[in-house]
């Protein structure tokens, strides 16, 4: 029986389960969360259990059936508190008769590339790449060592939020919409009694949402993208918008809830300035230009005791990096049409092929399970979800052209505002010492600035610093291949759980 | 002032939670209540705690920021390990947490440039503040929050 590992049991991972399933394969799903449901459904966990948990999510009947189906599943294991933190590329990948779709072109990740897929045969695209995971308690010592190689791997670990840093962004009280949301869903708890949730993006409104369903005064939403892009983004084309019923009706809902409770929606605005000693009490925000420029004499200062800021997300791309897939230019896993990745054996599905929400990754899951389970593109399922795919993926689109980032966001930085918030790297430093070296790629760039070197290994920074560099230091030709998104530990470890006893705790099966 | 309800009123909450489990935990020698179940940030932040943690550069106060485990800004040591991300440990009764700050020697080359611009009328969101006793009870609680 064809073994399948799917790394990442948000939507994209529960969906490429069933599908898998429905194709005969043996299913392996780890999550480093002690439970399935991604980011999408974070939810209370069981001792913490409510009688209305219903309340909190869309489409929680779905994912409650979808989780119940795979837990009763002999065919399914699903190991929960598991954390992936490595994968070597196995002895057979990059051969030359290994089947090579067309994922390499750079924008292939983004677009439906139309192309009638082929139908992997059955073993021969086995990429032989070995997984190493610890299940236990976070960041403990003595977890449980996993070694897997299976025999085709899906990919599937999502996003995180990604905040454009401004003056006082690295005060406590400055939170990630993300984290405001994982504390309302996962153990509702709040982040401030006042809160001002600011960025880009519809992931605004639910955010803005849930903290008024945990009795939370939301002081405005402000959106830095102007009435006109997004109009223009969002309405060109409303039939294809109609076609995508739940998201459509799911945004609309917000946008109404937005009204009933009064909040105000600001367009073209942001949060220019968090203000506080120890903890924020104060934002400036201001009203922006068509580029993000803040324009004098709009700035308006008003009293919080949180903020919630996040510019869209960032893929978690590390293990797919790993595993050796070739990304596309704008920094996502290549994919094509059944979602396999530039590496033999190895698909990837939802956010880290690109940003749109959980329809989509939810029909990239079921494509990229049926597949990796050795189905073909007829079967009716797939065909369903490579429409839904199509419709999602325009969505994507829509929210990109509406929302996405304009570079007049760096006129709001100060020199002293910290860029880079492990190494604590200011703006000032980083711009001169970026234009004073003669730095000719992002590694010696990196290393002279220190930008992106701390523990969290530039997650928090990367795009950030890539963005800066590219402003101050254009000259600098990057002739190597550093991407911000190559980490060979996925996770800091501590140096004892490799060490020792591996064979107490080490269990290696094939998948 | 009182403590602001960081975790929602039950009485209050719309999805009717259960009453779960009471646990404590002790964060630099200070009990705080909490529920099985909610991670050590959330019991922090539920009991007002915004901060646990002071950079190493600046010694700036931090807490949690992403919440899902990819900024590492919620490191604290639980039960005698270090870097634990709080944000992602479930708490259990009885936990000993104790904050960590661990300064750097500040290297040469970085004469802080916030000196110059501390002293402008903006209020010093940076002032770096007296990291405290490693075991201090004093860790900086949100405005007028009294802790347990
Ligand atoms: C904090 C947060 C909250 C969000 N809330 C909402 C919301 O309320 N509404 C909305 O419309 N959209 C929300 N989003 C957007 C959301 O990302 C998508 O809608 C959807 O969840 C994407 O599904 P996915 O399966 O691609 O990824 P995710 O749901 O992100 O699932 C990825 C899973 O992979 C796991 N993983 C990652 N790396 C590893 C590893 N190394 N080892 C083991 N496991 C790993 C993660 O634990 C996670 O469970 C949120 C995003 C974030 C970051
Ligand atoms: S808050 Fe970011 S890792 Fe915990």
């Amino acid at each position: 029986m064809r073994e399948i590992l799917i790394i990442g049991a948000g939507p994209a991972g529960l969906a490429a389960a069933r599908a898998a399933r429905a194709r005969g394969a043996s299913v392996t799903l780890l999550d480093a969360a002690d439970d399935v449901g991604g980011q999408y459904w974070r939810h209370l966990p069981a001792s913490l259990s409510a009688g209305r948990e219903d309340l909190l999510h869309h489409g929680w009947a779905t994912f409650t059936a979808l989780r119940s189906d795979l837990d009763d599943d002999p065919g399914c294991r699903i190991v929960r508190g598991a954390q992936v933190w490595a994968i070597e590329r196995g002895e057979t990948t990059g051969r030359p008769d290994a089947a090579r779709p067309d994922a390499a072109r750079p924008d292939a990740g983004n677009r439906d590339t139309g192309r009638p897929d082929a139908e992997p045969a059955e073993h021969d695209d086995r990429g032989g790449h070995v997984v190493h995971a610890l299940a236990g308690p976070v960041d403990g010592t003595d977890r449980e060592r996993i070694t897997l190689t299976p025999d085709a791997l899906v990919l599937a670990t999502g996003a995180h939020d990604r905040t454009l840093p401004f003056p006082g962004w690295d005060l406590p009280g400055v939170f990630t919409p993300g984290a405001a949301q994982a504390l309302a869903k996962g153990e509702r708890v709040t982040v401030g009694e006042r809160v001002a949730v600011a960025g880009a993006g519809p992931f605004l409104l639910p955010v803005a949402a849930s903290l008024v369903q945990t009795g939370t005064t939301v002081v405005g939403v402000f959106e830095a993208s102007r009435a006109r892009t997004l109009a223009a983004g969002w309405l060109s084309r409303p039939w294809r918008l109609a076609r995508a019923g739940k998201k459509g009706a799911e945004l609309a809902g917000y946008a109404a809830g937005q009204l009933r409770h009064r909040i105000p929606y600001r367009t073209g605005t942001a949060v220019i300035r968090a203000h506080g000693t120890d903890a924020v009490t104060a934002v400036t925000v201001a009203k922006l230009d068509r580029d993000w420029r803040p324009i004098p004499g709009t700035e308006r200062r008003i009293p919080v005791d949180a903020v919630c800021a996040g510019h869209g997300f960032t893929p978690r791309l590390e293990l797919a990096v790993a595993a050796g897939c070739v990304l596309t230019g704008d920094s996502f896993v290549a994919v094509d049409d059944a979602q396999r990745t530039s590496e033999p054996g190895v698909y990837a599905a939802g956010e880290i092929t690109g940003i749109g929400g959980v329809e989509l990754a939810m029909a990239e899951g079921s494509i990229a399970g049926h597949h990796a389970a050795g189905g073909d593109t007829g079967t009716s399922p797939v065909r369903a979800a490579r429409v839904a795919r199509g419709v999602h993926r325009d969505i994507a689109r829509r929210i990109e052209a509406a929302h996405g980032i304009r570079p007049g966001w760096s006129s709001w930085l100060d020199d002293d505002t910290v860029i880079c918030r492990c190494e604590e790297v200011r703006h000032g430093p980083l711009r001169d010492t970026a234009a004073a070296t003669a730095s000719t790629s992002l590694r010696s760039l990196k290393l002279s600035t220190r930008a992106g070197l701390g523990i969290c290994q530039g997650r928090m920074c990367g795009r950030t610093v890539d963005a800066l560099l590219r402003q101050h230091a254009p000259h600098a030709h990057r002739n190597d291949n550093a991407t911000f998104d190559h980490r060979p530990l996925a996770f800091p470890l501590r140096l004892a759980e490799l060490a020792d006893h591996p064979k107490d705790n080490d269990r290696k099966e094939s998948a | 002032m009182t403590v602001p309800p960081f975790p929602v009123p039950p009485s209050q909450d719309p999805i009717r939670p259960d009453p779960g489990t009471s646990i404590r935990i002790s964060v630099d020698e200070t009990e705080y209540p909490g529920r099985a179940g909610q991670t050590i940030a959330g019991v922090m932040l539920a009991a007002g705690l915004l901060s646990w943690r002071y950079s190493s550069g600046s010694g700036a106060p931090r807490g949690a920021f992403c919440g899902i485990g990819v900024c590492f800004d919620c490191l604290a040591t639980v039960n005698g390990q270090r870097d634990v991300r709080t944000c992602q440990r479930r708490a259990v009764d009885g936990d000993v947490v104790v904050t960590q700050h661990d300064p750097l020697p500040r290297p040469p080359r970085a004469p802080a440039p916030e000196s110059a611009a501390e002293s402008a009328s903006e209020p010093a969101h940076r002032s770096a503040p007296e990291p405290p006793h490693p075991s201090g009870p004093d860790s900086p609680l949100r405005e007028g929050g009294s802790g347990a």
